[in-house]
């Protein structure tokens, strides 16, 4: 009977989720020269875990899935977009009390565990890395919280990321391609330094696939396990459609963020190929 | 002993009566082999063209009160693509079938060829998507033209040929029939029931494409009343599909006359999960009912 029940709750809990809702922007925070941080109230998203997304609905133009970078027992609820094509730049231009529409939240979050953690994001990617730093600053024992960007126009979230980790034992490094602010280079080589020196039990990341294919392979070498937040080109969001997947895995709904033992069985496909909007199989 | 689950279509065997329904999960091989190994007796691929489809832009799903709403508008890569990812799927037990559409009788017959050739073990002619201009319903509820697609392919490949049908005619048992006249070697019933969704706030169509089709709970009694009437009207086997979600439903198609099911939209709210979960009831029921197989239950309400 208790089985039962469960599982009806379950299955009404997804489908509401799924409904558009059409929510007024509280605020429009501009974050660097392409990206912002939008925020809207929904009673849905409160009860979302850090890197699960919505399908965001820009009416007359388009439908794409955004992480949520802010989660609130209250409601409200943010999400960090970078201006990249047409969908993307008409929803930074929105302006405080326009109306968007979400579904969501979806698919699966980060698992914040104890220990020292490595929290890594590249470019836009660290927007779900927010909500995730803040439950771990509850469970983890350090954290240490790695941006890597092109140049310092596209850092994120420095004063947010210097609020959060004040009190805790942390520590923040920041790349950037140019060597315009902190070190200059890739993230990845900060990380390998990292893990020669220290004993880490826990890597998240999200940012664009090669670097975060980077990851789970020095993770692999150094034998840490990783959670990553993966991107595909999405339509339905609830595992139906087939648009995202990646070996057997949807990530849509297995995913966004897949373990080292899922990322294991995607070894063929994980940083080498995806799905274009055809379904057809291309090289990343 | 025998498997009491057992079934066939044509030729075609299954070892349990589900099945993957088109257009879901239906594009790399890898993703269908993951349905087999849940449960299902057979996977049907998303529908494929000769050319390569982007299909439409988002929104392409929208979820209503006991249903969904999808217009995905046919995205595939293009039949030949797909040689590919039937790699996996020809080393499995459970059959192949591949959906194909066509914009004519010479491409459904083109498109039938290449789907037998990289292994398909039968096709399904989706001659019913209710939201592509000059393919699906508008092909499926023209009893001739219906008939001229179902002879080509016939002619062109020694494969068993399904029809799957759209709910949006007036008479399907009249469609039902020229599929049967033509040569059809089995019916699926049914495709999505075309519908919309309007957005009070914004008071605009949610759908990119404004119209789509409707799956799920809500078209249940619809898809049952389908295979009931087609079940009177013709000879040849039927594969009911629509809002099948457990195995009550599942029982229902298979007493209106069905003797294969599809399923869709429940792997959305019940995850992969579902086939297993079907397979199971209707085993526990034909058991509990005293039946030895499924075959004594096929069309069973007929006899009322
Ligand atoms: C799970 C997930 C979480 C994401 N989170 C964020 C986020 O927090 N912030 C952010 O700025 N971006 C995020 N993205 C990426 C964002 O969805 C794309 O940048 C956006 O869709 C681009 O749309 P566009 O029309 O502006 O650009 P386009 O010019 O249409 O496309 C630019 C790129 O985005 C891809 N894209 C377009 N539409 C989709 C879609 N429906 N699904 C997947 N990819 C698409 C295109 O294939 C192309 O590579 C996320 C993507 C996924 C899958
Ligand atoms: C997302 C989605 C995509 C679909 N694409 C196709 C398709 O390409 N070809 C087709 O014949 N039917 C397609 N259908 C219809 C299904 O195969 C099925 O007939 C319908 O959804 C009813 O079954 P259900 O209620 O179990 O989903 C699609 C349905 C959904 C939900
Ligand atoms: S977006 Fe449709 S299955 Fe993932």
């Amino acid at each position: 009977m208790q089985a039962h029940s469960h599982k009806c709750s379950h299955k009404s809990s997804i489908e509401s989720a799924n409904r558009m809702r059409t929510v007024e922007l509280l605020e429009v925070k501009e974050e660097n020269c392409t990206t912002k941080t939008l925020t809207f109230q929904d009673q849905i998203c409160k009860l979302a875990e850090p890197g699960q997304f919505l399908m965001v609905w820009i009416p007359g133009v388009d439908e794409i899935p955004i992480s949520l970078s802010g989660i609130r027992c209250d409601g409200v609820t943010s999400i960090t977009v970078n201006a990249v094509g047409d969908a993307t730049r008409v929803l930074n231009q929105k302006k405080k009390g326009e109306i968007i529409g979400i579904r969501g939240p979806f698919g699966k979050g980060f698992v914040p565990v104890k220990g020292n953690v490595m929290v890594i994001g590249g470019g836009t990617g660290l927007g779900p890395m927010m909500p995730l730093t803040e439950k771990l600053v509850e469970t983890a024992s350090k954290i240490t919280v790695m941006s890597g960007v092109k140049c310092q126009d596209n850092l994120l979230f420095l004063d947010r990321i210097a609020k959060l980790l004040c009190d805790v034992n942390s520590e923040t490094i920041c790349t950037t391609e140019d060597g315009s602010y902190g070190f200059e280079g890739l993230v990845t080589s900060q990380l390998e330094k990292k893990l020669a020196n220290e004993k880490v039990d826990m890597i998240y990341t999200c940012g664009p696939e090669p670097m975060m294919y980077h990851v789970f392979r020095l993770a692999e070498q150094y034998n840490v396990p990783v959670q990553a937040s993966l991107e595909r080109i999405m339509r339905c969001g609830i595992g139906l459609c087939g648009s995202c997947v990646i070996g057997e895995i949807r990530v849509c709904k297995d995913g966004p963020v897949l373990t080292s033992e899922q990322l294991r069985r995607i070894k063929d496909e994980f940083g080498k190929s995806r799905l274009d909007w055809t379904g057809k199989k291309v090289k990343q | 002993m025998s498997n009491p689950l057992a079934t066939q279509i044509a030729d075609l065997k299954l070892s349990n009566p589900t099945m993957l329904a088109a257009g879901v999960l239906g594009y790399t091989g890898l993703s269908m082999k993951r349905v087999i190994e849940s449960g299902a007796g057979a996977v049907v691929t998303k529908s494929m063209g000769l050319e390569p489809r982007t299909g439409y832009c988002n929104p392409t799903v929208v979820q209503t009160d006991c249903g969904l709403l999808n217009a995905m508008g046919l995205p595939n890569p293009g039949i030949s693509h797909f040689k590919e990812e039937m790699q996996e799927l020809n080393k499995l037990e459970a059959p192949t079938i591949f959906s194909i559409y066509g914009f004519s009788p010479e491409d459904f017959a083109e498109v039938a060829k290449i789907a037998v050739e990289i292994g398909a073990a039968a096709v399904e002619l989706n001659v019913s998507c209710p939201h592509v201009k000059k393919v699906g319903a508008q092909v499926g509820s023209d009893p001739s033209l219906l008939m001229e697609i179902v002879k080509r392919v016939q002619n062109q490949i020694d494969k068993p040929v399904i029809v799957k049908l759209t709910p949006n005619v007036t008479d399907i048992t009249e469609i039902a029939q020229a599929a049967q006249k033509a040569g059809a070697d089995a019916i699926c019933a049914i495709n999505t029931v075309k519908a919309m969704a309007i957005d009070p706030e914004t008071c605009k169509p949610i759908l990119a494409n404004k119209y789509g089709g409707l799956s799920g709970p809500a078209i249940k009694p619809v898809g049952v009343r389908c295979v009931y009437d087609i079940y009177d009207a013709v000879d040849i086997p039927i594969i009911g599909c629509g809002g099948i979600s457990n195995w009550q439903d599942a029982v229902e198609y298979l007493l209106a006359g069905a003797c294969a099911l599809q399923i869709g939209t429940a792997i959305a709210f019940q995850d992969i999960t579902v086939f297993k979960s079907v397979t199971d009831g209707i085993t526990n029921y034909l058991e509990h009912k005293g039946f030895n197989n499924i075959k004594d239950i096929i069309g069973l309400a007929h006899e009322m």
